[in-house]
């Protein structure tokens, strides 16, 4: 058997409902694996092992009353940007390094209503901007598969301690491939619902049109049992849509017969690093040997405008939504000043990191007076033309294959000094946010570098409110290969 | 360069963001590296195209007028910097 810390929630919900194991000794397997690798990996900013405790001790009272659900007694790990009463939210940023949400985020109160165990808060780039979590104010946080490679970002915390066996499963937010490009690069599976699917009530604000929350997991079944807990209405997000939640385990079959899928043609460029494609390719062979019909003639003309739509939108929205750290309400304040605006000017430049400060310049410019027409009404009639690129595609396709990233898991250090670099490792996962698409990464292999297996994820997307078919192919996937059980060695 | 460093002195004060002398220089250089990038944004034609601000059919979603509770006064400002007698205090805007 493998250990406690290393099972899936499937597996875990097995031991726990047969009385094999106890969500207390689940809870100690998870925590003394922290203190075994955290100094390494570095996921973690705040563990909360008190309230884990007690948790763990309540979902062992409901197993014995026969009441536990599939996350009862599951210990998770919450990307610190979602809002936890009591328990210290720092967006990985000096701004809120002491700030302590007075309520709980609507995906945090599914959890407790599931019965789930909270270990922590993990490591992210700050307020959810960047590709590394290199810009995390507190340290960078390392890839358990190669501890001098980034693990991705910015939800790289979350994507890390499922990879290192630090939690069962973690929440991350996917604002631009922020749980899918992190997935990808720790060989764990990632899941960003439909824009709406997920409340965002009590997830910090980036870039309020696109940000989403989703799963991390060790496998695509893990993943729907998350969202079946996490996803529905909730009338305190204006943008939640009202949509039923189907069960998404339903879905999962081992055969792909009578699906139709596209490869569009712009997501596997001529450039594309040779490893990736390779990888890629074979994935996309085997899912056809799977039933599906799988078609390479598909082209969405507009991806080469994706990254610089998404650089327009994401931080002018960023900028609005990051004019309320002025030091008054909460958060970091500078108070030394000899006027207001001088407090606010210094909370700010002291409180917010360079790329911080990037976005927030990038898009104030970019929605100022001249330029307004220019940049970002010019990126909204670029948002229309790639979504209905992608409505045309749907209109022939049922699910659409890509890579999830450029290139497998870089060093630490080795792009932040060029931030247009850094963007670059996100160029497949933007568009599906511009789109408000549900969009995944599940293994799909390693590439060697250096001595070292680095794994690459599988991009699967699917039109809008149709996880169960997204979930379908990357379950059948899946099961067809043995990726997602391997571990990094620790 | 796309931006002069007047105009990343002009953004960096409508954001109220402080800048140091070395960033000044720093955030001319990169912003303009990236708006370099927003060029092709400018190859596509976008002639009739309505723009798109969400994804979501939804429209000027309103809220059920029920009272219902709020947060208290004292959670929330348990995170404010300076508070006095319930409120928060704040500089002066308006100085004599």
């Amino acid at each position: 058997m493998p250990e406690l810390y290393d099972l899936t929630i499937t597996e875990a919900h097995d031991l726990l409902s047969r009385r094999q194991v106890s969500a207390l000794e689940l809870t100690r397997a998870v925590f003394d694996r922290i203190a075994a690798v955290d100094d390494r990996v570095r996921a973690y900013l705040t563990l909360t092992e008190h309230m884990a405790v007690a948790e763990a001790m309540a979902a062992d009272k409901r197993i014995a009353r026969g009441e536990a659900g599939p996350l009862t007694g599951i210990p998770v790990c919450v990307k610190d940007v979602i809002s936890t009463r009591g328990v210290r939210t720092t967006c990985s940023s000096r701004m809120l390094e002491s700030y302590v949400p007075p309520y709980d985020a609507h995906v945090v109160e599914r959890l407790k209503t599931a019965g789930a165990v909270t270990v922590g808060k993990s490591n992210m780039d700050e307020f959810a901007m960047g590709s590394s979590t290199e810009n995390s104010a507190f340290f960078p946080t390392h890839n358990p598969w190669d501890l001098d490679r980034v693990p991705g970002g910015s939800s790289g915390g979350s994507a890390a301690a499922v990879a290192a066996g630090e939690c069962l499963f973690a929440l991350g937010s996917d604002t631009g491939g922020s749980i899918r490009q992190p997935a990808a690069l720790c060989g764990v599976v990632g899941v960003k619902p439909t824009y709406g699917r997920v409340s965002r009530y009590g997830l910090v604000a980036f870039a309020s049109s696109l940000d989403q929350i989703g799963p991390f997991t060790r496998s695509v079944r893990d993943a729907a049992l998350v969202l079946n807990a996490i996803c529905g209405h909730d009338a305190r997000d204006a943008t939640s849509a009202p949509v039923e939640t189907p069960d998404f385990t339903a879905s999962l079959t081992d055969s792909l017969h009578g699906l139709r899928i596209g490869v569009p043609r712009e997501y596997v460029p001529d450039d594309l690093d040779a490893g990736v494609r390779a990888v890629f390719l074979r994935a996309v062979d085997q899912i056809r040997s799977l039933g599906a019909e799988v078609d390479f003639d598909l082209s969405l003309p507009s991806t080469e405008a994706g990254l610089a739509c998404y650089y327009v939108i994401a931080p002018s929205e960023a900028s609005a939504n990051l004019a309320r750290y002025d030091g008054v309400k909460y958060g970091y304040s500078y108070q030394e000043g000899a006027t207001m605006w001088e407090n606010m000017e210094q909370t700010r430049q002291r409180g917010f990191g360079d790329e911080v400060k990037r976005r927030i310049m990038l898009g104030t410019y970019a929605l100022s007076a001249g330029y307004y027409d220019a940049y970002y009404l010019k990126a909204q009639k670029v948002r229309t033309l790639i979504r209905r690129e992608f409505d045309a595609a749907f209109a022939r396709y049922d699910a659409i294959l890509t890579p999830v990233t450029p290139t497998p898991a870089f060093r630490l250090g080795e792009k932040v000094d060029d931030p247009y670099e850094m963007y670059l490792s996100d160029v497949f996962t933007l568009p599906v946010n511009i789109g408000g698409l549900p969009g995944m990464s599940v293994p799909c292999g390693f590439v060697e570098v250096a001595g070292k297996p680095l794994p690459l994820g599988l991009q699967v997307l699917a039109k809008p409110f149709d996880e169960a078919t997204m979930l379908r192919v990357a379950h059948a996937y899946e099961q067809s290969t043995d990726w997602h059980a391997r571990r990094p060695a620790l | 360069m796309p931006l002069s460093r007047d105009e990343v002195l002009h953004v960096a004060r409508l954001a109220r963001v402080g800048l140091s002398e070395a960033d000044v220089a720093k955030f001319q250089q990169q912003l303009s590296q990236i708006l370099d990038h927003f060029e092709v944004l400018k190859r596509i034609d976008t002639t009739d195209m309505p723009p798109t601000t969400h994804t979501l059919p939804l429209e000027s979603v309103m809220a059920a007028d029920e009272p219902r509770p709020s947060l208290g006064r004292d959670d929330v400002l348990a995170n404010a910097p300076l508070e006095h007698e319930g409120y928060l205090r704040v500089r002066a805007v308006l100085e004599e």
